[in-house]
């Protein structure tokens, strides 16, 4: 086989669907702007879902699906879903057989713990780690192929545009060296963009610094759909800080964590009261609103600030330290205080983008030949993500998405080779071109300066509660920051090793793409999921169950909405002050 | 009342150009780290004499110490600048590049060596496919706890940095890979070809290169048993050395 597909991203969709390609033969150019190994996966802590049942509990395949369905309130198509959930659990003995150090229970099995959202013990993890051992596990087996020939690595390289035929498909890309700034143009037959959360387009988030989601704004602002922008999780815990709002994971309260705060002189746990049911582990939308209500309509929060008690104190020091250990030591180091005796305390904070690049159940983008991957697209979550289910998202697309770029360039008729060279030409000149401009800007506004602004707005108007007026301003406010990006000065003209041009070309894709979220969210009246609004409170099924699709045009996203594919579990009302009524499994 | 912290950070923009220090003043704020200050001087870029000046590159992604991007020397020790607590530090704060890997600008260097040393060694497990073929072999809690406590590693090279067997007249390949051939020689699965890591540490800038310092564990942010890996891999290689391939 003489083609070539390029994998963008090096997390664990991008690892795993070159590890899928590279198996069927299929020569690969990985790119990513870290080493693989420091990708924002590693970040992962709570661990991955898979209805092992381990524990006999009765969990099934079915009950997961229907979690999470119901838990993304009824916006995700099920078709692929199912497919995803029922293969959840080859993909943990597959990341075991790789070598991960998942926990046991004390007959040598896989052990598994309870996250928010599921009735059931169904998240495999490795200490607080889960992420970095799956990354690293994959990256090894990526190695492993590269050492065979089949890959190219291409690490602290960044994706700058596609390269598009005169048919519309995407076959080839043009990167920079992120050492010697300089730009180059690799060919290929199919393009796999696994590029990740979008989290800094909020200035301060759970995500890593280079989770700015420029390399999908680029596939947007080169013609891909974008999809249900407007949802954006947001956890219930974080430690708020200046530099990032560091995660506390949600397997604190699995493993028996309690959320308070004082009232009336006494502690008041007011998820245990208002869901009952469900109590410390109701999902994440439901506790961050909660929290916000309790902080900022109430006005409990501890010391009259915006936080709550996130609490472990009276759990076994030991079990503590077997199985919270890492998030521990994180709360720890960055507040200096001992959770095992005191309280954390901790705020909800930014986290996870269920909306992405617009997908085809072969993960294929609305570009042909181009396809999409993991956090960067909108398949699996739909209004709302369960903790745990990303990462199972990121592997199983990487695993579709790998075996249907090969098969997608087995039905080329042209391989790259045979186009004119002077496409690629044509394609690495204008990004040099636009480059070069990058580096002319002169002007008094500093981008970091600018990111921080963006993101004040989008923290306090795109979140939680979200007000029309106010999406409005917002969206006024991005265009003004999109004027002055023009006046950006990005000092000497140096180009090794210089960072703030690179991130000044992300700062327009994240203005860009911020627009679609806030946009998005203004279109959208009802309240579903991640997305509530104070003006229209409830689920609007007859209007609103249907996708987002925003297409890029200079002015601005131009919106339309596409039905939802609810052909496995009709939509009924989301609450989790009663237990969550099962679904039944029709034929 | 203000409060500022002074940072004297050493500056390159290229690996041919001299390097020199400057110095920054940063508003104090609590809870503050290393990064953060970074961040403020990236959004003000003006030195302490006032001089309008490019801003500090440096590399960083995770922030919560766990991707290892952000590694350097703070007051001399190698460490991450995203745990560095201001509030924990002797000011002035000086920050400069690890030494043992190639400078690229500033405070970043290149560890690619890092991740071609794993290479070497053949650091992963030789599944027969991704295809499914259910679990693989059970594993006890307390191996597990073992083999956990070596896969925390996040490749951060501190630990290079600190040997004074790793600089650039030595191919030594560093702790942090024999503690890896360590997890996977463990793994029962891994054990199946762990002679194949063994020799690759038996070869030239391997394990025999190791001067026992015992520096590496002790700036190990991660707590990694590295001199215990060590030493059970120079048993392991003895062994191999002197039973070859029927060795035990
Ligand atoms: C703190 C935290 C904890 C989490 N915990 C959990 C959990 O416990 N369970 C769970 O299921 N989910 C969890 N999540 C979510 C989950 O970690 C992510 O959604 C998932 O890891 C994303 O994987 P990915 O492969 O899509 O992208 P990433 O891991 O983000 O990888 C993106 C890759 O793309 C590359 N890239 C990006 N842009 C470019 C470009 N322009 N050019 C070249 N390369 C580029 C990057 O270098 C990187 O290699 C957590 C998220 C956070 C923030
Ligand atoms: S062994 Fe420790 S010091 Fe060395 S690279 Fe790994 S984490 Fe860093
Ligand atoms: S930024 Fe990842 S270790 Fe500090």
């Amino acid at each position: 086989m003489d083609g070539k597909v390029i994998v963008i991203g090096g997390g664990l969709a991008g690892l795993m669907a070159t590890i899928k390609l590279a198996e069927g033969g299929q020569k690969v150019d990985l790119f990513s702007l870290v080493p693989c190994k420091r990708s924002h996966s590693v970040c992962a802590q709570g661990g991955i879902n898979a209805a092992v049942n381990t524990k006999g509990e009765g969990d099934s395949t079915w009950e997961h699906f229907d979690d999470t369905i119901y838990g993304g309130d009824f916006l995700a198509n099920q078709p692929p879903v199912k497919a995803m959930i029922e293969a959840a659990p080859s993909i943990i003995y597959l990341m075991d057989r790789m070598g991960v150090t998942f926990n046991r229970t004390p007959e040598g099995f896989i052990d598994v713990r309870r996250l928010g959202g599921a009735k059931y013990s169904r998240t495999v993890f490795a200490g607080a780690t889960t992420g970095q051992q799956l990354i690293y596990a994959l990256d090894e087996q990526v190695r492993r192929f590269e050492a065979q020939g089949l890959v190219k690595r291409f690490e602290e390289w960044e994706f700058l545009s596609l390269v598009l035929d005169d048919e519309g498909r995407c076959r080839g890309i043009t990167v920079q060296d992120l050492k010697s700034l300089e730009i180059e143009v690799f060919p290929a037959d199919a393009v796999i963009l696994a590029t990740g959360g979008p989290g800094m387009i909020f200035g301060r988030s759970t995500n890593s610094t280079i989770n700015t989601g420029n390399a999908a704004a680029i596939a947007y602002m080169q013609g891909a759909t974008f999809a249900n922008g407007e949802f954006i999780q947001i956890h219930p815990s974080a430690i708020p800080g200046r530099d990032k709002l560091r995660l506390m994971s949600e397997s604190i309260r699995g493993d028996g964590g309690r959320v308070w705060v004082y009232k009336d002189g006494k502690p008041w746990y007011f998820l245990e009261e208002w869901y009952p049911a469900y109590g410390n582990m109701v999902p994440r939308d439901i506790a961050t609103r909660a929290i916000f209500k309790v902080c900022v309509d109430m006005k409990l929060g501890v010391d009259g600030e915006n936080k709550v008690y996130l609490d472990i104190s009276h759990l076994d020091p030991h079990e503590i330290d077997r199985k919270l250990a890492g998030v521990v030591d994180i709360y720890e180091k960055f507040v200096g205080d001992d959770p095992r005796k005191v309280p954390m305390q901790t705020f909800p904070a930014v986290h996870y983008s269920m909306g992405g690049l617009w997908v085809d159940y072969n993960q294929m983008t609305s570009i042909p030949g181009l396809f999409a991957a993991g956090e960067c697209e909108y398949q699996y979550h739909g209004a709302n993500r369960l903790g745990g289910n990303s990462l199972v998202a990121a592997l199983y697309a990487g695993m579709v998405a790998g075996p249907k770029a090969i098969e997608y360039t087995a039905s080329l008729t042209r391989s790259h080779a045979e186009l004119p060279l002077e496409l690629y030409e044509s394609a690495k000149k204008e990004t040099q071109a636009k480059n070069a401009a990058l580096f002319d800007m002169q002007g008094t506004e500093n981008p970091y300066r600018l990111h921080e602004e963006l993101g004040e707005w989008m923290v306090d108007n795109v979140t939680i509660v979200r007000e029309n007026d106010r999406l409005k301003a917002t969206d006024e406010k991005i265009q003004e920051l999109m004027e002055r990006y023009k006046n950006i000065g990005v000092g000497s003209g140096e180009a090794w090793g210089n960072q703030i041009v690179p991130f000044t070309r992300r700062l327009w894709g994240m203005m860009t793409l911020a627009r679609v979220i806030t946009l998005g969210a203004m279109l959208r009246n009802e309240s579903r999921g991640g997305h509530y609004k104070p003006e229209f409170p409830e689920r609007d099924d007859e209007n609103w169950l249907k996708t987002t699709r925003a297409d890029y045009s200079p002015s601005g996203p131009r919106f339309s909405y596409e039905p939802v594919d609810i052909s496995s579990i009709k939509p009924r009302k989301r609450r989790y002050d009663v237990a969550k009524e099962g679904s039944k499994q029709n034929g | 009342m203000d409060k500022e912290i002074t940072f004297i950070i050493k500056r390159c923009k290229d690996p041919n150009a001299t390097s020199y220090w400057e110095e920054f003043k940063v508003p104090y704020f609590s809870k503050m780290n290393v990064v953060s200050a970074l961040m403020e001087i990236q959004k003000n870029p003006v030195n302490a004499r006032g001089e309008v000046t490019t801003p500090v590159a440096w590399d960083c992604n995770c922030l919560e110490e766990v991707c290892g991007a952000c590694t350097m020397l703070i007051n001399g020790k190698v460490r991450q600048s995203c745990s560095a607590l201001i509030d924990k530090l002797e000011q002035p704060i000086r920050l400069a590049p690890l030494t043992k890997f190639p400078l690229v600008r500033d405070l970043v260097v290149d560890r690619q060596v890092m991740f071609a040393n794993l290479s070497k060694v053949s650091a992963w497990i030789e599944i027969d496919g991704t295809h499914d073929m259910g679990p693989g072999p059970k594993i006890p809690q307390k191996v597990q706890e073992l083999a956990y406590e070596l896969s925390k590693c996040m490749t951060c090279g501190s630990c290079m940095e600190a040997c004074p067997n790793v600089n650039s007249n030595s191919k030594f390949i560093g702790p942090a890979a024999i503690a890896q051939v360590d997890l996977i020689n463990s793994h029962p699965t891994g054990a199946l070809q762990k002679e194949k890591r063994l020799l690759a540490l038996m070869g030239e800038g391997g394990i025999a290169d190791c001067g026992n310092a015992q520096n590496c564990e002790k700036v190990c942010p991660k707590e990694i048993p590295l001199t215990r890996s060590i030493a059970k891999l120079n048993r392991a290689t003895t062994l191999q050395g002197i039973f070859g391939w029927l060795g035990k």
